[in-house]
């Protein structure tokens, strides 16, 4: 199939529905109301179910529902929108369903902004509602990458039976690139629904899909239940990407969605300068490939990790804890809907190079 | 013929033997009931799907012998409509109370309502909440003393109690919403068929279905089962009006 120029939230809408995610709710927020404007025409043609639901309250509760039925369901928001669903999100993976839902992320908090953020790392990995839980987080740098990782998503979300969200910034939703879709989407076995889906109690015991668990032991059951799904997540679905990483790097970057591709760009023209620095790019951030960067960080010749983020420092947390003083871990951010420009995440290596000659300190620079 | 025995009353197929929880006195069993054998004289209890609310009637997943959610609190008709969208084939109820429906979910009912949505509401007012233990509810009425009223519902501050079926009834979209009570036999009958008709209408695909059901609390209202009947009689039943409020043909009208 040849490739086709698309904005990022179409193209996103048009990977769900090649995945077989038919069935839609949603709610308007800028940046992603593409998402839904999208759907809303092509819903029709595929036969699937579009609703614009009163709130994304209702829409986080119209997925709990139908997601119970054992189809394919999805939404799209934003962080505001994101926060709203909160409490259906808990519910679901307390009753351990799948959705997928899609975060196009804007500055915060509260209103915030409408331009690009990653601030929402922390709500998405570390579960935004309330309860033990977890979702699997995956992280797009490119349109093509969303692609591929929105059909990935409600396979995993079936495969575990757990929210599955994708975190894109506000240019993964608006910016334009081209992509191809596989003309079919394998994928490998899946578990059947047949033992779980609400389908009718006919010839056969009736079904209760629930988060509630008034005994405590019951509850403490279900706990555990849940955290061997996660263990088996993060024994199976970390993924990562690395870039230039070589024995001649100084300075190891940890970044991820559009914020590593800019790094990228830092990391060609710094080559080009004479040195040497390289990226490792999670693309799960739940579970966060945490054995595969440990290895990165511990090679002899990275003297410094430097985190990017377009936040006040989230997901810098999780590389401290994986890093675990090994090595100095640095943070350079900008937030609140401004994307760093490759020359200012250059200059601000360039000076750690600099004071790394003196003795290291952690700084945390947000500026 | 004398020794011949035959069934004239036995327990519906739609509900499970199973003792409840509820308090003594109170009204859910006989609506249960009467949903249940709605369910069973509709044949539809193999291809339904209730949806549980939070409140004193959470549990009821455990009495029905049929498909089941459980929902947040409030937003069973948010469920309800994502599961009846995917699924128009199977029918769709919740069973909410007046603190569930007219206060955290008032959003999810009344444009749950307004699309139109063919799922069936089973609400029960009884003006309290009371699972948490009697507090002031949209629907208590004015000087009526709760937990959190121990003065008695002050309008000035906490506004008048919201009457549902008329509310839902302003809306252009077609619908059936009757209200019925429970505290007679006669108006057992009269509920139980308003119930009847509303999943009826469901399983015709016609329109969106609520039957508001007015109930005693004789626990949070510190009265006897009988006090309660009679108080709902001289109080719940002046202020909240039984009758039908909307007909799908009504649609013509407005």
């Amino acid at each position: 199939m040849a490739k086709i120029l698309m904005k990022g939230n179409e193209a996103i809408a048009e990977a769900a529905l090649r995945a077989g995610g038919n069935n839609y709710f949603c709610y308007p927020i800028t940046p992603q109301s593409e998402v839904a404007e999208y759907l809303a025409k092509r819903m029709p043609e595929v036969g699937g179910v579009f609703l614009q639901a009163e709130s994304e309250v209702a829409v986080g509760n119209m997925l709990f529902g139908a997601a119970a039925s054992g189809k394919r369901v999805f939404t799209t928001s934003s962080s505001p929108g994101i926060s709203l669903m909160q409490e259906s999100i808990s519910y679901i993976a307390g009753a351990q369903l799948p959705c997928v839902l899609l975060n196009i992320m804007r500055g915060g908090p509260g209103l915030g902004g409408i331009l690009p953020a990653q601030s929402d790392y922390f709500q998405a990995t570390k579960g935004g509602g309330h309860g033990d839980y977890r979702l699997l987080v995956l992280a797009p740098s490119t349109i093509q990458e969303a692609v591929d990782l929105t059909m990935l998503a409600f396979h995993l979300s079936d495969k575990y039976r757990n929210p599955v969200m994708l975190i894109g910034d506000g240019m993964i939703g608006q910016m334009m690139e081209p992509v191809e879709f596989p003309e079919k989407y394998v994928e490998d076995e899946l578990p059947g629904k047949d033992d779980w889906a609400l389908t009718g109690a006919k010839d056969r015991e009736k079904r209760i899909v629930k988060s509630l668990f008034l005994d405590p032991l019951a509850l403490e059951i279900n706990n555990h239940e849940l955290y061997k799904k996660y263990e088996l997540m993060k024994q199976n679905e970390a993924r990562y990407e690395c870039y230039k990483i070589s024995a001649k790097n100084k300075v190891l970057i940890v970044s991820y969605g559009t914020m590593a591709r800019i790094c990228q760009t830092v990391i060609d023209e710094l080559e080009s300068e004479g040195v040497s620095v390289g990226l490792f790019r999670p693309i799960s951030l739940f579970p966060f490939p945490e054995k595969e960067l440990r290895k990165e960080i511990l090679k002899k010749n990275v003297g410094t990790v430097l985190t990017v983020e377009m936040s006040m420092g989230q997901m810098v947390e999780d590389v401290e804890k994986v890093a675990a003083g090994a090595k100095p871990v640095k943070f350079f951010g900008r937030t609140g809907g401004i994307v760093p420009s490759p020359d200012e995440v250059k200059e601000n290596i360039k000076e750690m190079i600099r004071q790394d000659a003196a003795p290291a300190k952690r700084t945390r620079k947000g500026k | 013929m004398a020794n011949q025995a035959t069934t004239i009353f036995t327990r519906p197929e739609s509900l499970n033997e199973v003792v409840t929880h509820y308090c003594p006195g109170c009204t859910h069993g006989i609506i249960h009931r009467l949903v249940a054998e709605s369910l069973d004289e509709l044949q539809l209890r193999d291809k339904t799907v209730g949806v549980a609310p939070v409140g004193c009637s959470v549990l009821i997943y455990n009495y029905f012998n049929c498909d089941f959610l459980e929902a947040p609190h409030g937003r069973a008709p948010a469920l309800a409509t994502g599961f009846k969208r995917l699924r128009p084939d199977m029918i769709v109820f919740t069973y909410q109370g007046d603190g569930d429906l007219a206060s955290i979910g008032m959003g999810e009912i009344v444009h749950a309502a307004n699309r139109g949505e063919k799922i069936t509401v089973i609400f029960v007012n009884n003006a309290i909440y009371g699972m948490t233990g009697g507090q002031m509810a949209p629907t208590t009425l004015p000087g009526q003393i709760t937990t959190t009223s121990p003065a008695g519902r002050d309008t000035a501050s906490a506004g008048h109690p919201i009457r549902m079926s008329e509310l839902l009834a302003t809306l252009r979209t077609p619908s059936y919403i009757e209200r019925v009570s429970v505290h007679s036999p006669q108006h057992i009958i009269q509920a139980k068929r308003a119930i009847k008709k509303a999943f009826t209408y469901q399983s015709q695909d016609r329109c969106f279905s609520l039957v508001e059901v007015v109930s005693t609390c004789p626990t949070n209202w510190g009265m006897s089962p009988t006090d309660s009947t009679k108080w709902l009689e001289d109080n719940l039943l002046a202020y909240y009006k039984l009758g039908l409020y909307s007909e799908p043909d009504d649609e013509e009208d407005s």
